[in-house]
């Protein structure tokens, strides 16, 4: 292979003594291009058709506001419940032997392989006003079902799994020297864990929030069946996009759709900035 | 501090790693635990920071049994031999970590830790580094912020687990006369693990020599180089050759043939002769000495080293001859060790 003159102002860095570096990235750009890139912006060539003001007027519609809002308001609380919660599960599967230890474990990747609307119709079930869980909250007057709450739970659920499942091959690395260190120091046990263990896993904690995050942003199934769709409350971005393509206004849809695109991609961008910084301090 | 073992057994599931040991640490002493994987040095450092419970036998700082003592309430510089650096935290508070946690009622303020960690940072020659994080420095610098980190916490002992062990050769001799300089200059009393008997003998006060969970001697480097208590210690520091003797009436004989040596405190039987290859006069005449067929010759730095077949090409034993010494390019050498020790032979069974 002949290496690429250099043309104008930049060129490539020499990636590395190992050949083969201009073949895999011609296939990865290529298999990127052809699976994500085009239907994507296939996506946003049939929403620019709209021409600006009706863009505009769709995307300031109170109603997709209030859709989007939900969406991104709604995945983030979750992924933040699942960031504590998650990585206590973790923690737990790592440090501790425990019989039924490897159920659990198992248990953690059900979310993954379980069809969503099967979770969605279980959790309705249960947290209608007269289901198990329902019929114990209601009383205080919590109502789950038909309400954001009822999202969030669902997105809870489906989002666990890549919490626990990045967090955990961190927590496995830990060195028990760095704790004995903390200790030593005089660091008792709870200073140990706040303020030498957590702190380290930070990183993979924001990659577990990022992954939940943008699942919960995009999940349709399970939230449907539990959120009531009302329009203005609990009414989430996809089903919107799903209720303008039944009223075959394709345009609109993929006007929501473009805007959630944008979205995503500049918080999980965000993220990943982040993400980097650190990577590089940490080592 | 002084630190006393006194009769410490340790067993990790039955297995004994550590046989009633007893050792008295001198306060400022800088001392090497020093033996072979899995003779129990590091399981007896790690009973002195209290990061392992003994299943027998007490450990004395001062003349307070710290046996009960929880490892935060010892106050002890652990060195560990990855350096287990703090790597989300910038070397100053890595250094600073130790006054951070303490309670609010003994804890510096912010600007004196601070002060502290560039001080300490001054005396491990890392100066201006305090911004920097772990995976930014190389081993040798980890390792003395390690160092740093341990000695912010004013510990009554500083102890090392093989602190050198994951370094180049370079640096290795380079830390160790910094860590001896280090010692001297802040007193503190430093007990450290290691396998390198070079390290050991060169920078440790004492040396305490560790096989199979038993300490073997303890003794100055010269103690332990020049008169090693046992056939182990014998082989394990420094060159030694062996040779399988009888004695008789105090006596020493080969096959048949006194060599000249007595040692009238050993009882009558087959036992081994130790001594040092370098220690040995060479002898133009044999009534009482050692003889044997060269073998081989070779070029060993400074030296020749010379092996010799002794009695009929049975046992096979080095010496160290000056180089161009004439008995080398002879065929048959006689010559009497020096120094040497005979130890009987270990009843079996």
């Amino acid at each position: 292979m002949t290496t690429a003159p250099a043309k104008a102002g930049w060129r490539f860095r020499q990636p590395s003594v190992i050949p083969g570096f201009g073949l895999t990235l011609g296939f990865s750009l290529a298999y990127l291009t052809l699976i994500i890139l085009i239907p994507l912006s296939g996506l946003v060539w049939r929403s620019a058709s709209l021409g600006w003001s009706d863009f505009f007027a769709i995307a300031t519609d109170r109603r997709t506001v209030k859709a989007l809002e939900i969406s991104f308001g709604t995945a983030f609380i979750a992924a933040a419940i699942n960031v504590v919660f998650g990585t206590i599960v973790a923690w737990v599967l790592v440090r501790y032997r425990f019989p039924g230890r490897r159920v659990i474990d198992a248990m953690v990747d059900l979310p993954f392989a379980l069809p969503t609307a099967v979770a969605g119709i279980a959790l309705t079930t249960l947290y209608s006003p007269k289901g198990w869980m329902g019929a114990l909250l209601a009383p205080l007057g919590i109502k789950v079902a038909y309400t954001p709450l009822g999202i969030v739970i669902a997105l809870v659920f489906i989002g666990l799994p890549f919490v626990v499942r990045t967090v955990q091959p961190i927590i496995e690395e830990i060195d028990k020297e760095v704790e004995e260190a903390a200790a030593t120091l005089g660091a008792n046990r709870f200073q140990t864990i706040f303020l030498v263990l957590f702190p380290g896993l930070a990183p993979a904690v924001v990659t577990g929030f990022a992954l939940a995050f943008a699942r919960g942003v995009g999940e349709y199934g399970s939230v449907i069946f539990i959120a009531g769709n009302l329009p203005y409350v609990s009414e989430i971005a996809p089903l919107l996009i799903v209720i303008r393509l039944e009223e075959y206004d394709y345009a609109a849809a993929t006007a929501i759709a473009t805007i959630m695109l944008a979205l995503s991609f500049l918080m999980l961008l965000v993220i990943n900035l982040i993400q980097s910084r650190t990577r590089k301090r940490y080592g | 501090m002084e630190v006393r073992v006194s009769n410490v057994r340790k067993e990790f599931d039955r297995f004994p790693a550590l046989r009633d040991v007893s050792l008295d640490i001198r306060s400022g002493e800088l001392i090497a635990l020093l033996g072979p994987s899995g003779s129990g040095k590091t399981t007896l450092l790690r009973l002195i920071a209290g990061l392992e419970r003994p299943t027998r036998g007490t450990i004395f700082f001062g003349d307070e049994d710290a046996s009960n003592r929880t490892i935060q309430e010892r106050n002890v510089g652990f060195v560990f031999q990855h350096y287990a650096l703090f790597r989300h935290m910038t070397v100053a508070d890595n250094i600073g970590f130790g006054l951070k946690v303490r309670p609010s009622a003994k804890r510096p303020t912010k600007a004196e830790i601070r002060r502290r960690a560039s001080e300490l940072l001054d005396l491990v020659q890392l100066s201006g580094l305090e911004k920097r994080y772990p995976a930014q420095l190389s081993g040798g610098q980890r390792q003395r912020v390690a160092l740093a980190r341990a000695m912010a916490i004013e510990p009554k002992v500083l102890l090392l687990d093989e602190p050198f062990g994951a370094l180049d050769a370079q640096v290795r001799r380079e830390l160790r006369r910094w860590l001896r300089e280090i010692h001297d200059a802040t007193g503190h009393t430093t007990i450290f693990v290691t396998h390198d008997q070079e390290e050991a003998l060169e920078l440790a006060d004492r040396v305490v020599v560790m096989s199979q969970g038993r300490i073997e001697q303890i003794g100055t480097a010269d103690e332990v180089y020049d008169t090693p208590n046992s056939p182990f210690v014998y082989g394990f520091i420094g060159e030694s050759s062996s040779l399988p003797v009888k004695v008789e009436d105090g006596q020493v004989w080969i096959s048949d043939r006194p060599i000249g040596l007595t040692a009238p405190e050993l009882p009558d039987g087959e036992a081994t002769l130790y001594f040092r290859p370098h220690d040995i006069e060479l002898l133009d005449e044999c009534n009482g000495c050692i003889a044997g067929t060269v073998a081989a010759s070779r070029r060993v730095a400074g030296t020749r080293r010379v092996e010799l077949e002794i009695g009929g090409g049975r046992e096979r034993i080095e010496i160290e001859l000056p180089v161009g010494h004439p008995a080398a390019q002879k065929s048959r050498v006689a010559f009497r060790p020096k120094r040497w020790k005979v130890f009987p032979k270990p009843v079996e069974g």
